[in-house]
């Protein structure tokens, strides 16, 4: 299982790809991805992302499903979807623990 | 210190316009990223892992009032309220958006700042003593000549694209705190018999996954040369210097691979078809750039005072801070103020906006306007009336930044590590923090003594953890972080490469492992003046090696 990640051009955000060609601010709002014929197709749109300045920096990360939640396999991207471990009052981490 | 002239405003002023229209035309689709990326580099931003990040500079780490206030705001309208402190004495923002580093850009040149050469591969922020013009032990203040530096190396024509990026550090003292022997030229400041100023040169040193410590090339530079032969080893290097590995293309590689005895005859040769030429220092400039860096007339004054003696007796942080966060003033009455930037369980180098506010109020009451970032991330007051302590530790204490724990075990410097960094292979901060719960006890610190534990997320090792009396090396195994102990660094005027212990440890372990080896150099000691690094070298790593894993 992919999903699609990359920084926003204009500000930085880590998003990943949502439905519909989307970028999304959580990872729980990710398309999940499986079989290489939609990563591909999913490529495909991230790279037109590029293309039209919405995005910097765009590639595929490797997930798994734990509790019916989306979790990335490394820990560096665990830590980009959180935000920094030492500060949890700021970045995505924040957002997910008021919402 | 150093005001901007005419020549050095409009270049800023340029630079931050012609950024401007670089972030503008990448908007607008006129530039590629590949087209963007070594030009916002060259401005100091880069991408990091959870946004962008401005690198700003602190030129050999010295400023006023009234720019930390501007880094305050900076922090406080365009950031998240907080910067870090780095270890090449810059100020880093870990949260701006690109549509907004133009206006940052703007505000920072209005206080003589700027962000350019803190990135890409070019001649970075020369760094310095942060007791410059201060210390008791100075032959004289390296930052006119750091200055002199700055001012030949930015938007050098001919060394904006170097093979790798180019650090350069000098001291004043013969004791040294600018770590320059692991510097790509590092420069000590030294009197000849005739009582001229000179600098002993070292090339090649550097950190990162190929350690080394500088060979000297020279034992006496004279001044007037200080340009000419900067010059002439960068146009060797540019010549030389390997372009096909990033990994091997930095001076050090070419020292090592080219033999020091060849190539210090390629950079005599070079120097010597310069050295009559435009190079050459005029005394006269000089004097005109030590001007600006006169120091304050300062009184002399008692060296003991009875209030700060009286408070020393009843308030036990207060003697903490005094043992620790104080260094000798070549005026008598006075002393350097190391503020720490590690309070017990924080994050190495982090000033909140506030703090930053605080800072330079209290520069502007106590310490002459004068503020210092050491590259050991704490914030240093150069000039402070000894009869003022007590006041001025008292609003540290308000603002949490009066731990005196200068030099101590709990004093790590720590890069961000993959709390932060794209590079990171496994966090440092946490790391630091766990040591500094563990040891944070004022007694507890005060009985360890001197020992200079210095963290690295990854291999390029901008926590210099190879020339940490403890380094540590954080790195990714199986997918889970890992942490490499080495022994025996250090970054003064006896500088060495530390040594691996031995296999690592997990994120559980590797605390447990360093109060192993703590408490092993307390039981060897040969009493409490013997510290860490003089333990070390004298018995070895065996003792070490056994306590941690045993025997055989």
């Amino acid at each position: 299982m992919k999903v699609i990640t990359g920084n926003r051009l204009l500000d930085g955000e880590v998003v990943w790809l949502g439905e519909n060609g989307s970028w999304v601010e959580l990872l729980s709002q990710a398309r999940v991805l499986e079989g290489s014929d939609e990563l591909a197709a999913a490529l495909e749109v991230a790279r037109q992302s590029l293309a039209d300045r919405v995005m910097v920096d765009v590639y595929e990360i490797d997930v798994t499903v734990e509790d019916g939640r989306v979790v990335p396999v490394r820990l560096r991207e665990i830590i980009r979807a959180a935000g920094p471990t030492v500060l949890p009052h700021l970045g995505k981490q924040a957002r997910t623990a008021t919402a | 210190m150093y005001r901007y002239d005419e020549f050095d405003q409009e270049f800023v002023d340029q630079r931050t316009a012609q950024f401007a229209d670089q972030v503008r035309r990448r908007l607008a689709g006129e530039l590629s990223e590949d087209e963007f990326k070594p030009l916002r580099l060259m401005n100091g931003l880069y991408l990091q892992l959870h946004a962008y990040m401005l690198r700003v500079a602190i030129p050999y780490g010295t400023l006023n009032g009234r720019q930390m206030r501007k880094l305050a705001h900076i922090a406080r309208t365009y950031d998240r309220g907080y910067g870090h402190f780095t270890t090449r004495q810059n100020i880093q923002f870990n949260w701006p958006r690109l549509e907004d580093t133009p206006r940052i850009l703007q505000e920072l040149a209005e206080v003589e700042m700027h962000a350019i050469q803190t990135s890409g591969n070019c001649i970075r922020n020369v760094t310095a003593d942060h007791f410059a013009g201060a210390a008791a032990d100075e032959i004289a203040d390296p930052r006119p000549y750091a200055e002199i530096l700055r001012q030949w190396s930015s938007i050098h024509p001919e060394f904006t694209f170097l093979p790798r990026k180019f650090k350069i550090a000098i001291t004043g003292a013969p004791h040294d705190r600018a770590a320059v022997q692991v510097h790509d030229i590092g420069l000590q400041l030294a009197r000849n018999d005739a009582g001229e100023i000179g600098f002993v040169v070292f090339v090649g040193g550097g950190l990162g996954r190929t350690p080394m410590i500088g060979r000297k090339v020279r034992d006496f530079l004279p001044e007037e040369d200080l340009l000419a032969y900067s010059e002439a080893i960068l146009r060797v290097y540019n010549r030389y210097g390997r372009r096909d590995n990033k990994y091997k293309a930095r001076i050090k590689i070419l020292v090592h691979e080219t033999g020091l005895e060849e190539l210090k005859a390629d950079i005599e040769a070079e120097f010597d078809k310069i050295r009559h030429g435009v190079l050459r220092l005029p005394e006269e400039e000089v004097h005109r750039i030590e001007a600006y860096f006169a120091p304050p007339t300062l009184e002399v004054l008692a060296v003991t005072d009875a209030a700060v003696e009286a408070r020393k007796a009843s308030d036990a942080a207060f003697a903490q801070f005094v043992a620790h966060n104080l260094n000798p003033h070549r005026v008598p009455g006075h002393v350097s103020v190391t503020i720490s930037m590690k309070p017990i369980g924080g994050i190495p180098g982090d000033a909140s906006d506030a703090q930053m506010d605080v800072i330079a109020d209290l520069a502007e009451r106590y310490g002459h306007d004068e503020i210092r970032i050491s590259h050991e991330q704490n914030v240093i007051l150069p000039h402070v009336a000894i009869r003022d302590l007590p006041a001025l530790f008292d609003v540290l204490v308000e603002h949490k930044m009066a731990e005196g724990n200068a030099g101590l075990i709990t004093d790590i410097i720590a890069c961000p590590g993959m709390d932060y960094c794209a590079l990171a292979t496994a966090r440092s901060i946490p790391v630091a923090q766990e040591i500094s719960e563990r040891f944070g006890n004022a007694e507890r610190q005060a009985e360890v003594g001197e020992l200079k534990i210095k963290i690295s997320g990854c291999i390029n090792a901008c926590g210099h953890h190879h020339v940490g009396h403890i380094g540590i090396l954080g790195l990714e195994k199986k997918g889970e972080e890992f942490y490499q102990i080495t022994l025996g660094g250090s970054a003064n005027e006896e500088s060495s490469i530390g040594k691996i212990v031995g296999r690592g440890f997990s994120s559980e372990t590797v605390v447990d492992a360093i109060e192993t080896l703590v408490d092993t150099y307390l039981g060897l000691r040969t009493s409490k003046e013997e510290t860490f690094l003089d333990a070390y070298r004298r018995i070895g790593e065996e003792p070490f090696k056994e306590a941690l894993y045993g025997i055989g």
